[in-house]
């Protein structure tokens, strides 16, 4: 008992210690050049986005964005999903390891959860230049909610994710295991229930037949996990180098098993995608025509080469063949993955839009596709939210030292609980 | 009309599938409305569909129990898109020149016998069902208890704009000056909480082609023509279930 105290008084020490002000700065000075330059970037970019952002808010987005009554969904919404999809993705990959026990996803779980919480923080911020009012959100929210809505279900319940993938993450950073796997089973929880609302935003709208159905909320939670295979393995790599620290070990065997998932859900999403476009191309006319538009109309190079071949035949390929070991085709794979869902993201919103309401009256006003591009104002909102998650990722790493206090979390993993201190005496 | 954000450009009538699939659309749902038939949709009457929907012709009203259950009946041959109902619109409910709350689309067949051109005015169809309301995440957008008009508390929109995706009839639109989306309201707000009884494009149109009326009311014209079966009416896009008040007829 008395050992167990000393261990436990000494990692608590050792924590004081490594949240101290001057040891904080000590990790962030005397960085190699290449950290400060990549860092230099993504902060470039996140100050376009906001100083974007802020120029539209205040001219009024009505004004400055793409967006029409027809087609009110564009590239801000499919970020936003983009970003929220990854998020979900990296807390249910990481869960199987610290939520469902399973040893050789923990290594990945602190950084994963870390990732979570930047990702969906992105997303909010892309969100907070694309709804007109975002402070009435905050307000009418919780004044007035409305059960039957998604986006209200979407919202809260994505506020409470983020609440618990925070409280999981200090506690991570406590070593307070226990606590942290039940905020991360809650996490998830709430992770599931709010993606397959948002999943639902699209699949329950009647009035857009290239989105309605029980679909939605099935595929954005697998696609959630392939996503977050990618980022996993991607980040963990970039960790690597940040840290000149050779990926091997447990580390690279946790990125093996993370590589397996996301090759099955590769094929669970090439599966689901083929039969979604095969049903929708015996559809009403509506749907045909927009299903068409995505295999052989404008949006047709968007599909084949960046959403089948760089977002799913490629990482595919490249995962398979690299049998866990090859970290040169891990990494372009998950690269390749990310870059393709990007544009699965964006062609899924708008293509939903494309198609008139009232495609199938005929009429002079709607004679075929509408079309949408994005505007300057929002990729810059969009390169802002890619920003965010790069300042935030570099800065956490070597703030949290991830992979140091990860051997805490090992010597740990055999006594999941931090017991009381127990005075012998 | 012109619609803002359409491109014309990429489906002008020299791209001969593009005209050939339009032309033979057209003439096919002429063609179908006259026989009774409508593609993807079916004779509406509510008689009919109390019939076959509901246990009695009672039951309909009775889930739907507005006072006054208000709704427009439009007579699409009788359109001439003068655009009055348009000016009459925008000028009584503040409608800035980039939004609107009502359209007149136009259908073409130049190939059909007799009539060749139709208009369709088109506006918020009033659902009993109305998607937008479901997906609001704040109430901003509710059904009139009373009167069952799909109403805008504009203080509450977040700007979401989901409601305008929602919407089979591309009714909404965001307005910046109310920095709320906005749509028909029957003149609610600018004229029947004042007494009017009539909405402002129903009173500017020259030709009789938009009734306003209560379809609870079995003196008025909207009544008696969707209670009936030998003239053909009917709704836009009634495969999305929403249940609209807005009847369209020819006669």
């Amino acid at each position: 008992m008395a050992e167990n105290n000393t261990k436990v008084t000494q990692a608590g020490s050792d924590i004081r210690m490594f949240w101290a002000w001057q040891s904080i700065v000590a990790r962030l000075t005397g960085l190699g050049k290449t950290f400060y330059i990549w860092f230099g970037i993504s902060a470039a970019l996140l100050a376009a986005g906001l100083a974007a952002g802020m120029h539209a808010f205040f001219v009024g987005y009505g004004h400055i964005y793409n967006v029409t009554r027809e087609v009110p969904w564009g590239i801000l919404i499919s970020t936003y999903v983009s970003f929220v999809v990854t998020s979900t993705g990296l807390c249910l990959v990481s869960s199987i390891g610290h939520v469902f026990g399973s040893r050789e996803f923990m290594p990945i779980a602190k950084r994963s959860v870390y990732l979570s919480i930047l990702t969906i923080m992105a997303g909010f911020l892309v969100m907070f230049f694309e709804t007109e009012n975002p402070v009435n959100m905050v307000v009418y929210n919780v004044l007035s909610p409305n059960f039957t809505s998604n986006i209200w279900w979407m919202g809260t319940l994505y506020g409470a994710y983020l609440f618990f993938m925070g409280i999981e993450f200090v506690c991570l950073q406590l070593e307070r295991h226990k606590l942290a796997t039940y905020a991360g089973f809650l996490g998830v929880i709430s992770g599931i229930a709010a993606h397959s609302n948002l999943g639902a935003v699209f699949g329950m709208l009647t009035a857009r037949p290239f989105w309605y159905g029980p679909y939605m909320p099935i595929y954005f939670i697998a696609s959630a996990m392939m996503s977050g295979c990618a980022a996993i393995i991607l980040f963990t790599w970039m960790a690597s180098k940040i840290n000149r620290e050779p990926l091997e070990g447990t580390m690279l065997r946790a990125v093996d098993v993370t590589r397996q998932v996301g090759i099955l859900m590769i094929c669970v999403i090439m599966f689901f995608s083929a039969w979604k476009i095969i049903a929708g191309l015996v559809g009403g006319e509506a749907e045909r025509e927009a299903f068409l538009a995505l295999i052989t109309g404008p949006y047709a190079f968007n599909f084949w080469a960046f959403e089948v071949l760089a977002g799913m035949v490629a990482p595919l390929v490249l995962y398979v063949m690299s049998r866990g070991t090859n970290l040169n085709m891990l990494v372009w794979g998950s690269i390749s993955m990310i870059f393709g869902i990007f544009f699965m993201r964006y062609d899924l919103v708008v293509v939903g839009q494309i198609v008139p309401a009232q495609f199938e009256m005929g009429v002079n006003e709607y004679p075929g596709l509408l079309s949408y591009t994005p505007s300057a104002h929002e990729i810059l909102v969009v390169l802002g939210g890619i920003g965010m998650v790069g300042t935030l990722f570099l800065l956490g790493e070597k703030i949290f030292a991830a992979h140091r206090v990860e051997e805490h979390a090992h010597e740990h993993e055999s006594r999941p609980a931090l017991e009381p201190v127990q005075q012998s005496e | 009309m012109k619609i803002n954000g359409i491109e014309f450009d990429e489906n002008t009538p020299e791209k001969p599938d593009m005209l050939s699939r339009m032309e033979r659309r057209a003439f096919l749902k002429l063609g179908l409305a006259v026989t009774g038939a409508f593609a993807g949709g079916t004779i509406l009457s509510l008689s009919s569909i109390a019939g076959r929907a509901f246990a009695s012709p009672d039951a309909h009203a009775k889930q739907y129990p507005y006072k006054p259950h208000y709704s427009m009946l439009i007579y699409q041959n009788r359109c001439i898109d003068c655009e009055r109902c348009l000016e009459a619109c925008a000028k009584t409910n503040h409608v800035p020149k980039y939004g609107y709350r009502t359209a007149i689309l136009e259908r073409e067949a130049p190939k059909s016998t007799g009539l060749k051109r139709e208009f369709i005015p088109v506006l918020c169809n009033h659902c009993n069902r109305p998607p937008c309301v479901r997906a609001c995440p704040t109430t901003a957008t509710y059904k009139n208890e009373k009167n069952g008009i799909v109403m805008m508390e504009s203080k509450k929109c977040i700007g979401c704009k989901t409601c305008v995706a929602a919407c089979p009839y591309n009714a909404r639109y965001f307005n910046e000056e109310r920095k709320a989306v906005d749509k028909c309201d029957f003149c609610f707000a600018t004229r029947l909480s004042k007494g009017m009884k009539d909405t402002a494009c129903v009173e500017a149109c020259p030709a009789k082609a938009r009734v306003f009326g209560d379809l609870s009311d079995p003196s008025s014209e909207v009544y008696r023509m969707v209670h009936q079966i030998e003239k053909t009416v009917w709704v836009i896009r009634p495969e999305t279930g929403v249940a609209p008040n807005v009847f369209y007829t020819r006669g």
